[in-house]
């Protein structure tokens, strides 16, 4: 079993605010990410993949297949959007770093029928990521 | 829904490896320049890996002002701008990188509740890590 992780980055912008929390709730519980007009950041995706190593080609992953596809299902829906405002999952969840890992491994897994999904890392802030292995 | 977030942070520190029980000749054979009498220092990073469910209200595994919080107050007033062998954890203990590991594990795991410590990853230079999840 070997393990390919594809690098990749987007930017969007989104705000954390729950509307069944007061004013005061949602500026104790998320300070600054509250602020309704917004604010953005620069993502990186990394995406690993797992599988065994195809003794023709020597490839876990056609990494173009693989670019493809995150190209159409992630980037094309998140980079330059506001997440909240753009993206249907976000409709009616907080636009978390954690909820975004889970929205993206979600996309991917129904798209994804070339290997098999093992984590989806991200970096909202080179000082902060969010990993989710599709665990319940 | 499990999900692992993963915070860094950065603080420098002094120390010196030397063991008491060794000769200082063994002392300067296993430590090296590490063993040099004045000691050095390091700018360590801190990865400290946290895991649990998402709250479907906030969309958070903990708030993450409750994590900077109990770094600051436990490892980064600790061990920030200080001489590792000079701090209480050390004063029987070799402060290198592997038990410096531990002893920022412990610590976390002792005193940070509002979610589950999966691991802390501690780069002592760009060269070298050191994980450790309590095991």
């Amino acid at each position: 079993m070997v393990y390919l992780t594809r690098k990749c980055e987007f930017s969007a912008s989104h705000y954390y605010h729950n509307p069944s929390f007061s004013e005061e709730e949602n500026q104790r519980i998320f300070g600054k990410c509250a602020n309704l007009n917004g604010h953005g950041h620069n993502y990186t995706l990394e995406v690993t993949v797992k599988g065994e190593v195809d003794p023709t080609t020597g490839f876990v992953v056609d990494l173009k297949d693989l670019k493809d596809i995150l190209n159409r299902e992630i980037i094309d829906a998140l980079d330059h959007r506001h997440l909240n405002k753009e993206v249907p999952e976000f409709a009616d969840q907080i636009p978390t770093t954690e909820n975004l890992a889970i929205a993206i491994w979600q996309r991917l897994e129904s798209k994804l029928n070339i290997a098999t999904l093992h984590r989806v890392r991200v970096y909202e802030l080179p000082d902060l990521f969010v990993d989710f292995y599709g665990e319940p | 829904m499990k999900a692992h977030l993963t915070r860094r942070y950065i603080f420098s520190a002094s120390h010196r490896l030397h063991a008491d029980s060794l000769t200082d000749q063994q002392n300067r054979a296993v430590y090296g320049k590490c063993n040099n009498p004045h000691g050095h220092g390091h700018n360590y990073a801190l990865e400290v890996t946290v895991s649990g469910q998402v709250n479907p209200t906030t969309g958070m595994v903990c708030n993450l002002v409750d994590l900077d919080e109990a770094v600051r107050r436990e490892v980064l007033d600790r061990f920030d701008h200080v001489n590792l062998n000079l701090s209480p954890e050390f004063v029987s203990e070799v402060p290198t990188t592997e038990n410096l590991s531990e002893v920022i594990y412990d610590l976390l795991k002792q005193n940070f509740k509002a979610a589950h410590l999966e691991k802390i990853r501690l780069e002592e230079t760009a060269m070298n890590s050191f994980e450790y999840d309590g095991n």
